[in-house]
């Protein structure tokens, strides 16, 4: 599946990570968010965020303790937790934030 | 405690059978269960060939001779069957999906008809009579439906009279259909992840040591105490191998916590290899011993460069089976680490000799919380075995369990142990496009867990396999239980582990009650 940005194809894998992770923008994010059926607010953008710095240092997404302990950090423990990152990424944060960050999906048995 | 009459998740809830039933059959139901097909870059890089071949059909039957010629077993499985029926009702995917191509036997004989056409004297002269069958694009088609339906988990084996193992059947499937270009993009990316970097995940070695020092960062705020997860440490006497989901995801962390903290306090010293840093082997699940060795070569050339004296084996279901069972055939000998112990270990075996040793103390009211059930997982209760008598597979994780828990309970004895069930996930599974069967899969051990929660007020499941872990987490929602209600057995000693020096939350009154007590 592809999508859609100022009448260009994004080409995207079968299940929507986009295949050339340099096609990344900020508003190509809210497209994949969109058809995640997910609306980016200043949150959803913190995680996002985060993921893209963790992946340019190193080369892969986070594991999701990862992610939480730095997000405690910049938005506190009641944002925080596990819980919360499935409010924001009902199909979890590794996965579907990793879609809309424009990072490859982790693969093995996670 | 979990709450069965909502889903976690949101979505429309699924309420598991209260008892074990056999379904109406559900004719050609997962006929479109297909898993996405690997690119050429992913078969090629495996070596297998990119794209299906043109003449296909020949490769794919020469294939079928050879390896009933280099695999004996293979052959006797499927000559032997008589088609008595005792493995209809036993797989997980047929209880769950009705699909009676889901029945072990039918299984079988999406291959054995095409074999019987080839390779025996009745197929090739009155294949009517035998049903025997031409290898056609739709049956390489449901080949690819429906041997991706298979977790590989043994099940069916126990309940057939002549031992015939589908497993292997699925296994040599799935390699015949690498062989003609045909492959599955799950296991094949994976496989060539671990060739390029060394695990499933593409954890390099910087993500690899961040994320352990994270870790030990996390212990030590937790306790007190300082551990160590040491990378790369040459000369250390233990090289453990884990799942690189026990890097990543929940609650699998949890169980390297635990690890670490039993190494710890045993004193060893230890060390992962960011080379070597998977066990999983998924040349297993298709069937590829050349790249079940390719992998399993890491591991033996880790142990050589760090100069071990012993290989650990962390919670991985089918990783202990290849150790377990190939491990030595694959990249032996070990001759070059202690002899005193196993080769390799696997890591309950460690810590449940620590325990007996009384090195390590525990607070079981750390896990009072948990009302806990055990999900024996597939390859490590039918494909190996632990410890040195009978049955220590199923023995030693409930014996680990009970020394650090409270609150345990067994699942009805037909799903446990021997006859335990797959989580649904298995045998290269583990994809989200596949997730109705998973879920389907799932259903039958669900029904399991139900009836202790309702009996005994079971919260909690533990297992020690990544795939397991992965998989409840994901489908326990959808049955009303919590995604954390799924554990690794190692968390559970984690939480009760007492470290020497560490803080506890009842430190503080026992030492004033003494300084109370001293000064009256």
């Amino acid at each position: 599946m592809n999508y859609q940005l100022d009448g260009q194809e994004v080409p995207a894998d079968e299940e929507g990570y986009i295949t050339n992770l340099s096609d990344w923008s900020k508003d190509l994010a809210e497209v994949i968010a969109k058809e995640e059926g997910i609306e980016m607010d200043d949150e959803r953008w913190e995680v996002v965020n985060f993921l893209r710095d963790y992946y340019d240092e190193y080369q892969i997404a986070p594991a999701v303790r990862v992610l939480i302990k730095a997000i405690k950090k910049t938005m506190g423990p009641e944002k925080g937790n596990n819980k919360y990152m499935y409010e924001l990424f009902p199909y979890g944060p590794a996965k579907q934030a990793c879609k809309i960050a424009g990072l490859p999906k982790p693969t093995g048995c996670v | 405690m979990a709450s069965l009459d909502m889903n976690a998740e949101g979505g429309p809830r699924l309420v598991p059978d209260d008892v074990f039933k056999i379904p109406k059959l559900a004719c050609d139901a997962m006929a479109d269960s297909h898993p996405y097909p690997a690119y050429p870059e992913h078969n090629m890089k495996i070596g297998f060939p990119g794209e299906l071949l043109e003449n296909w059909q020949e490769v794919a039957i020469a294939k079928i001779g050879e390896l009933a010629k280099r695999n004996r077993a293979f052959q006797v499985y499927l000559d032997a069957c008589v088609k008595c029926g005792a493995c209809t009702d036993k797989c997980h995917y047929f209880l769950g999906s009705g699909d009676p191509k889901n029945m072990p036997v039918a299984r079988q004989d999406l291959l054995r008809s095409v074999y019987r056409r080839y390779y025996t004297f009745a197929g090739k002269y009155f294949p009517w009579l035998v049903g025997a069958r031409d290898l056609t694009k739709e049956v390489l088609d449901e080949w690819y439906a429906y041997y991706h339906q298979c977790s590989q988990c043994r099940r069916c084996s126990v309940f057939c009279p002549y031992g015939i193992d589908t497993a292997e059947i699925s296994m040599a499937a799935r390699e015949i259909m690498d062989s003609v270009g045909i492959g599955q993009k799950y296991c094949n990316e994976i496989i060539g992840k671990v060739k390029d970097i060394g695990n499933n995940l593409g954890l390099q070695e910087k993500g690899l040591r961040a994320t352990l020092e994270g870790l030990e960062e996390d212990i030590e705020d937790d306790t007190g105490v300082s551990v160590r997860i040491p990378l790369d440490e040459k000369g250390a006497d233990i090289l453990l191998i884990t799942p690189s989901a026990d890097f990543f995801a929940e609650p699998h962390i949890e169980g390297l916590l635990g690890y670490a903290k039993v190494f710890h306090q045993a004193g060893v010293s230890w060390t992962i290899s960011s080379y070597a840093s998977e066990a999983a082997n998924f040349g297993m699940f298709i069937g590829s011993y050349e790249n079940m060795r390719d992998l399993a070569l890491r591991i033996r050339k880790a142990a050589e460069d760090l100069g071990v004296k012993r290989i650990v084996f962390g919670e991985c279901g089918h990783a202990w089976r290849v150790a377990y069972s190939f491990l030595n055939t694959l990249a032996g000998p070990f001759d070059f680490l202690d002899p005193n112990y196993p080769v390799p270990q696997h890591i309950l075996e460690f810590t449940w000799d620590e325990i007996q040793k009384g090195t390590l103390k525990f607070d079981k009211s750390r896990n009072d919380h948990y009302r806990l059930t055990y999900h024996d997982s597939c390859n490590v209760a039918r494909a190996s075995r632990m410890g040195d008598k009978p049955g220590g597979q199923f023995e030693i994780p409930r014996n680990v369990i009970k020394a650090v828990c409270n609150n345990y309970f067994e699942m009805d004895r037909d799903t446990i142990k021997e006859s335990t069930l797959c989580c649904g996930g298995g045998g290269g599974l583990l994809t989200d496009e596949v997730m109705d069967i998973r879920v389907k899969g799932a259903t039958p051990r669900m029904t399991a867990l139900k009836q202790v929660t309702q009996d005994h007020g079971v919260t909690h499941m533990a297992a020690i396999c990544a795939i397991c872990k992965t998989q409840f987490s994901k489908v326990m929602p959808k049955f009303g239980y919590e995604m954390d209600s799924i554990v690794s057995v190692h968390q559970l000693v984690s939480n009760a582990i007492i470290l020497d020096g560490q803080e506890t939350e009842e430190d503080a009154d026992p030492v004033g009650e003494a300084a109370a007590a001293e000064v009256s």
